[in-house]
């Protein structure tokens, strides 16, 4: 009797379209939002901003694009970190190149490009299917790692190719400390995730999952494949696009292409398996259990297993432990930690009691 | 013009090599409709078992024994902790899977041999040798030679043996396979024990031309584009696949490569792989899928 929904009754379309329809998930919501604006800055210090919040955040936000490729619309890629890295140079060249354009709107104009590009790549998709999509998120992949390196007028001909991050001027304010970053993030990923709740339980949304469930049968029932899958495609980038973009300006703080390898693409996608395929919530789950499994389990290499384990196999027993946690999670829970979620809060609606 | 069927001679060798990786994948589509992205990591895994237990004094063959004993225990573990549990799963479920097999495999290989680069000695000396005026590795022929030797093993075992036919059977349709009393279960271990031969014998010729070292594992990058060329479920087409890869990416390399950069060898394979499958979206050889509602 955790939580009751009994004698809630939805009397007008309005309150049939809350995102959160009980008032329970409501409350818990908003007080989660309070605390993460206005509490976790004062208490929290540097290293929890800069090593867990801000990547946390980014990579939820990666998540959530993927997802919805991958987890609403059923298009496998492996091409993530590459829209990623379109979004982070695109922000910086709008940034540089254009004189006083606002910080939030070169955010945009990143995610814009990375979603033209998301789309480009996306083109194949609509004759080709399941696996050998892959090669076409490959392709883009290792192209457009091989553009950024290699046309040095995206890096502003810098002789590196690492560039650093112009300092966060927005509305005249300076956001560059730790709290200030963090803030900005949180703000820029919570219109995002709102936004991208809206889009699944829209009709594009539900097109998404006819086209992921069959896209046969939903070019039958009248569903546009072309434009949903090109939306997809176009959308998730966007999301991406965004994330690369914060991911070099508020969490690293230089714009470099080798941050965005295959190996990101591969976590962003163990982000959406564990945390949970077709669900929001999940991102969040996955992403704070990939940021924190590390930091774990250096910690417990450092204290109860001092001396067993050797520092330099800690990467080894990172990659068994993560890899057995995918195949785990596929073979036990292939909806991911959101389904935990959801299954504990059916089992707190009836507690004590079994059903 | 001696110099263009050089580089394309030589590239076409270096094809055969990405064959080697992508006939493991097809082997295993063929037989359980599994996408393995873990190939490349068990080519890693058998390098790895192979070059430590020789540098331990083991003889060769001995060592080759064992390390194909491992490999058939690897494949009896995927089958008895994951395949087994995944039936009826969708296929990117089961792909999936094999992406976090390929990260504890690696992960595996490295924690119980180390990190370091070994060098591998095969006895094969890759001294050039001038061919009609054109000048071929030695080593490359070996390696294509090996293949050769491979393809027409698997095409025999495929289409003569028992255990050939009932595989081939399985591949076609599991549920009637069932029906008629073939173990499925049997099946999967044989399917992954030979992937992993093959696997093995990739990783050794691999091992003798990078050194045996974590970047092995990578050459499932490069096998990628060769699958999709020639199709995942031909092994002909894999030959064929990793060919017209192979040759084109040294032709891009050498006469391409300097007018737009160099390094353009990681991305090529798959631009070219999707020229083909807008025209051919199974690929060359592999099976059009009729779709019903």
């Amino acid at each position: 009797m955790l939580y009751r929904e009994s004698g809630q009754f939805i009397t007008d379309y309005r309150a049939d379209r809350r995102i959160f329809r009980l008032w329970q998930a409501r409350t818990a919501f908003y007080l989660l939002l309070l605390v993460a604006f206005t509490v976790v800055p004062f208490i929290a210090n540097d290293y929890w901003f800069s090593a867990i919040l801000i990547p946390f955040l980014v990579l939820s936000l990666a998540g959530l694009g993927l997802n919805l490729l991958t987890g609403y619309a059923g298009q496998l890629s492996l091409g993530s970190a590459a829209f990623m890295a379109v979004g982070a140079f695109a922000a910086y060249n709008f940034h540089m190149r254009i004189e006083g354009l606002p910080f939030l709107l070169s955010f945009v104009l990143g995610g814009l490009t990375a979603a033209g590009v998301g789309i480009l790549f996306g083109l194949p998709s609509l004759r080709i299917k399941g696996f050998y999509l892959l090669v076409s998120t490959l392709a883009a992949q290792f192209f457009v790692q091989w553009v950024l390196t290699s046309v040095s007028w995206f890096s502003n001909n810098n002789a590196s190719g690492v560039i650093s991050a112009p300092p966060l001027l927005i509305f005249g304010r300076d956001f560059s400390s730790p709290v200030g970053r963090y803030l900005l993030t949180l703000t820029v990923v919570v219109a995002l995730a709102f936004l991208a709740r809206n889009i699944v339980r829209s009709e594009l949304g539900r097109h998404f999952m006819a086209v992921r469930d069959m896209d046969t049968a939903a070019a039958v029932i009248g569903i546009p494949i072309l434009k949903t899958k090109l939306l997809a495609f176009g959308i998730s980038s966007f999301f991406l696009g965004v994330a690369g973009a914060l991911w070099a300006f508020t969490y690293l703080g230089t714009v470099e292409p080798h941050g965005f390898d295959l190996s990101r693409s591969f976590q962003i996608l163990f982000i959406i398996i564990i945390g949970g395929m077709g669900s929001i919530l999940g991102n969040f789950l996955g992403a704070a259990f990939i940021v924190l499994l590390p930091i774990l389990l250096s910690i417990l290499s450092g204290s109860l297993l001092a001396g067993v384990v050797d520092p330099g196999q800690l990467e080894n027993l990172q990659k068994i432990i993560f890899g057995g946690l995918i195949v785990f999670f596929l073979i036990k829970e292939p909806f991911g930690l959101a389904r935990l979620w959801q299954n504990w809060r059916e089992r707190s609606r009836v507690w004590p009691l079994r059903y | 013009m001696e110099f263009f069927f050089e580089v394309l001679l030589g590239g076409l060798l270096a094809g055969v090599m990405y064959s080697l990786v992508a006939i493991g994948f097809v082997l295993i589509y063929k037989a359980s409709g599994v996408f393995n992205f873990a190939q490349g990591s068990m080519v890693l895994f058998a390098a790895l078992t192979f070059v430590s237990l020789l540098e331990r004094g083991i003889p060769f063959w001995l060592t080759f024994g064992i390390t194909l004993l491992t490999m058939v225990v690897l494949a009896w573990a995927i089958e008895r902790f994951m395949l087994r549990k995944l039936v009826n799963r969708p296929p990117i479920t089961l792909f999936m899977a094999t992406l976090g097999l390929s990260y504890m495999i690696e992960g595996l290989a490295q924690a119980v041999w180390g990190a370091q680069v070994h060098g591998l000695e095969l006895g094969i000396s890759d001294e050039p040798l001038e061919l009609g005026g054109m000048l071929l590795s030695q080593f490359d022929l070996f390696a294509a030679g090996v293949a050769g030797g491979l393809v027409i093993f698997l095409s025999w075992l495929f289409n003569k043996t028992r255990t050939g036919i009932s595989l081939r059977a399985v591949a076609d349709d599991q549920l009637a396979a069932l029906a008629v009393g073939i173990k499925l279960q049997r099946i999967w271990l044989i399917v992954w024990s030979v992937a992993g031969f093959v696997g093995l014998v990739a990783g050794l010729l691999w091992g003798a031309r990078l050194g045996v070292q974590f970047s092995l594992s990578l050459v499932v990058l490069k096998a990628l584009p060769v699958l999709i060329i020639g199709g995942f479920t031909s092994i002909g087409g894999a030959i064929v696949g990793g060919l017209i890869i192979g040759a084109s990416e040294k032709l891009a390399e050498v006469f391409i490569g300097p007018i737009i950069g160099g390094g353009i060898e990681n991305w090529f394979p798959y631009v070219l792989a999707l020229l083909f499958l807008l025209v051919r979206p199974a690929g060359l050889f592999g099976e059009r899928a009729i779709e019903r509602v």
